[in-house]
């Protein structure tokens, strides 16, 4: 192994003749992918703790009846401004922190394949996200239109109208960018002996993720592109005055929506399917297959866009086609989670941090994955639509689904990047508070829901109480715990030294080289069949 | 019973409200595709808990038998061509069996012909307006007054004490039992939504488009219902109020109305 003769003495770069620069230097003009990597992981984190605490602004409005804190105008920019910072301020960039940090490592390649680009799209985001918070101080107040800026409703959006689309236009250049240097660097940097099927599943999964967004990326940039015309230059895209059709913005925005979606879900599946085979000390099972299952995902999110808009008012054979190509997601997505049971069935299973987190992530993903089912049937979907069965239903994807799996993946390699065991009980703490907790505040939104509450909405009918309340204690509860999350990254390097391996079933190049991993990685091809070994 | 009592007693320690009611399932409703569509929910509700139950339990003696502390040492396989077609195939059939009712209550929600009546709905930043096509009524219908009072923020009213607080409206869309009515929806700004979750029936309203459902009430009542489609800042204050009438007493009323429009045609 090159790696492991490189540098002995990683945790301090400084005397390295490689070694990064001093000072704000090493960040501002970065183009090492553990710095990028760690500069995302760090911003999605940041993000992550705004876009909370905007939710408990939410929830606390929301936890009795009556308006107690909040206008119901400032209530509706929380919302929007919530969602938007979540899904491409924390969970995106949160997905490219790992990817920058770990891809080159998982395939033996050195750095990213386009590093001076990957600077850039990582210095892209805080402006993006600047320009998107000042919102918050303008004339007008934030958007308050839903993160999916229906026409004509967000076209009566104040002063922060234009801010709003070019931050948009911002993310999706900082993803496209993101995107494409994750396909060049997977499809030419590959370890010598490392074939496409032989690709670690984040890998794979990571893959797939990349072609969904440069896919869908420029359809968002179009459709908010129209917008701003809409608005400013006199055209009628949408506009119902001028010939226009509310209704093709939906259109456009959900064939960016819903492969969105998966773009948020792929890689977490990839971190999964890294971490269950390790505390299973047991190969993933049917590898192939699952990378078939990740790849019909990704094509099937492009042809089922419209069941977000059962209500809207569609032919009944273009219904009848949306409801059948939605249902027939449950089946590759049941695939990978019947091979993540069949991985731990007769392993030798251990539970640490990142273990429970990921089992969290199956069974939790799978509730998750059961309403999605179940908003899958038209005729009930109009019962479901825009109340809080959906919401219950996307933060159970999108919380202990996207965000478990983050958390998963961070507590995983986080001794790869310190070189430090992390403080376990304070990590076990962690998980539990955030899983009771993370049910306490979503489970009972599915009850609101069926119950009759729509979402989106400041105040609600009294009959609504009891389970809002439930819902805000949970919030509450799961916001703070995730302070303790922030109490074990200051004591991260407080740990016993890490091994190379860190995990006993530890597997793969990532787990070849020291940690900390050295500034420079891979500067000659290793053999992947390697790094395999703990296996065969 | 247990979990009845549970959540009770909860309540109380919470000290909530009376009128709380701990709502877990959708309403049946009081139309045939109402309770067509709740069936369909129940179904797949509990194909989705067989499924849990089966891939959860499978897991949780997993997670019990084989851990490390068992001693449990790690099986070699990593692939099963067989298992993986059966779980491949099975869910197949079981979205099948899920699709065929699916669709036909779909076919039947949007058979909108031969209505017995037809009331035209617009949607307002932040109210409706109703037009019955064939009676020569029309009125808004805002959010009602003790509501309004009641909805500022820190208003001092307690709004339990509100009845139908947000859910009451000044003038109800009325419409007799038994008579299949037809809807046609649109907007006069932004995009609205419709929807009383009794009748099963949410439709958006969309400016520039005319959309159509129906619905056929078999019985007597009130049934309440909001917008559902965000449309700004008052999006939470306009509900749907619609009261369901024997024939004849919609006749009267629709007597009464058409009276007091003259009234004030000839007032002003």
């Amino acid at each position: 192994m090159t790696a492991t003769t490189v540098d002995t003495h990683a945790a301090d770069h400084d005397d390295h003749d490689h070694g990064p620069t001093k000072g704000i230097g090493r960040w501002l003009f970065s183009t090492n992918h553990k710095d990028i990597g760690t500069m995302y992981l760090v911003f999605s984190l940041l993000m992550f703790f705004i876009g909370g605490s905007m939710a408990m602004v939410i929830r606390s409005e929301l936890a009795i009846p009556g308006l107690q804190f909040v206008h119901p105008e400032f209530f509706n920019s929380m919302t929007t401004m919530h969602a938007l910072i979540m899904v491409f301020g924390a969970v995106m960039p949160a997905f490219v922190g790992l990817a920058n940090w770990m891809i080159p490592l998982m395939i033996g390649a050195p750095d990213m394949a386009l590093p001076r680009m990957n600077n850039w799209s990582f210095w892209i985001l805080p402006i993006a996200f600047g320009i998107l918070l000042s919102t918050l101080f303008m004339p007008g107040g934030a958007p308050a239109g839903g993160w999916t800026m229906y026409p004509p409703l967000i076209l009566q959006t104040g002063d922060a109208f234009p801010f709003l689309i070019f931050s948009v236009h911002l993310m999706g250049l900082s993803s496209i960018m993101g995107a494409i240097n994750v396909i060049v660097t997977i499809i030419n940097m590959r370890a010598p002996d490392m074939t496409l099927l032989k690709m670690p599943m984040f890998v794979w999964t990571w893959l797939i993720t990349a072609y969904l967004l440069i896919a869908v990326m420029p359809v968002l940039a179009g459709a908010v592109t129209m917008l701003l015309t809409d608005q400013f230059f006199g055209t009628s895209f949408f506009l119902a005055a001028g010939g226009g059709d509310p209704v093709m913005f939906q259109h456009i925005f959900w064939f960016f929506g819903h492969p969105e979606v998966y773009i948020m879900i792929l890689p977490a599946f990839g971190v999964v399917s890294e971490i269950i085979p390790t505390f299973a000390r047991k190969k993933l099972f049917g590898h192939d297959s699952m990378v078939y299952a990740a790849s019909c995902i990704a094509f099937l999110s492009f042809i089922v866009w419209a069941h977000h808009m059962f209500t809207v008012g569609m032919p009944l054979t273009g219904q009848l086609f949306f409801m059948f190509a939605t249902m027939l997601i449950a089946v590759p997505t049941g695939v990978k989670i019947f091979n993540w049971v069949a991985t731990m069935w007769r392993g030798s299973m251990t539970f640490e941090t990142p273990m429970l987190f990921s089992l969290a992530f199956v069974f939790l993903f799978t509730i998750g994955g059961f309403s999605g089912l179940m908003l899958a049937i038209q005729p009930a979907d109009v019962q479901y639509h825009d109340t809080y069965f959906v919401v219950a239903h996307f933060h159970y994807v999108l919380v202990p689904g996207s965000v478990f799996a983050i958390m998963a993946g961070a507590y995983y390699w986080l001794p790869k990047w310190t070189g430090h065991m992390y403080n376990e009980t304070l990590g076990k703490l962690h998980f539990w508070m955030s899983t009771i907790f993370v049910n306490l505040t979503f489970f009972p939104q599915h009850f609101l829901g069926l119950a009759g509450m729509p979402r989106r909405i400041p105040d609600y009918s009294v009959q609504f109480a009891d389970f809002n309340l439930v819902s805000s204690v949970g919030a509450i509860g799961f916001g703070l715990s995730q302070l303790i999350f922030v109490a074990v990254l200051l004591t991260a390097k407080k740990g016993a030294k890490a091994t190379d391996r860190v995990w006993e079933g530890s597997h793969g190049l990532e787990w070849t080289v020291p940690s900390p991993a050295p500034w420079h990685t891979f500067t000659t091809p290793p053999k992947a069949r390697i790094a395999n070994e703990s296996f065969e | 019973m247990i979990r009845k009592s549970f959540w009770g007693l909860l309540g109380l320690v919470m000290a909530t409200t009376a009128n709380a009611e701990w709502a877990l399932n959708m309403p049946k409703g009081v139309t045939d595709l109402s309770a067509e569509t709740y069936d369909l929910h129940m179904m797949v509700f509990w194909w989705c808990v067989a499924i849990g139950i089966i891939v959860f339990g499978v897991m949780i003696i997993s997670l019990f038998k084989h851990r490390k502390s068992q001693g449990a040492k790690p099986a070699t396989f990593s692939h099963s061509t067989a298992a993986e077609v059966i779980w491949t195939a099975i869910p197949v059939v079981i979205l099948l069996i899920m699709a065929v009712p699916a669709a036909e209550t779909m076919i039947k929600l949007e058979d909108t012909r031969d209505p017995d009546l037809s009331v035209v709905i617009t949607g307002y930043q932040w109210k409706w307006h109703y037009r019955y096509q064939d009676q020569g009524v029309e009125f808004y219908s805002s959010l009602a007054r003790p509501s309004v009072d009641a909805r500022r923020k820190q208003s001092g009213v307690d709004v339990n004490a509100v009845d139908n607080y947000l859910l009451d409206v000044d003038n109800a869309l009325v419409v007799p039992r038994g008579a299949k009515v037809r809807l046609l929806l649109t907007s006069n700004d932004v995009i609205h939504s419709w929807w009383v979750p009794e009748l099963a029936i949410k439709k958006d309203a969309i400016p520039g488009i005319v959309n159509e459902t129906w619905f056929k009430a078999n019985e007597v009542g009130t049934y309440r219902g909001q917008c559902a489609e965000l449309c700004g800042k008052d999006h939470g204050y306009m509900p749907v109020v619609v009261e369901v009438v024997e024939p004849d007493a919609f006749q009267a009323w629709v007597n009464t109305r058409k009276d007091d429009g003259a009234k004030l045609a000839s007032a002003q």
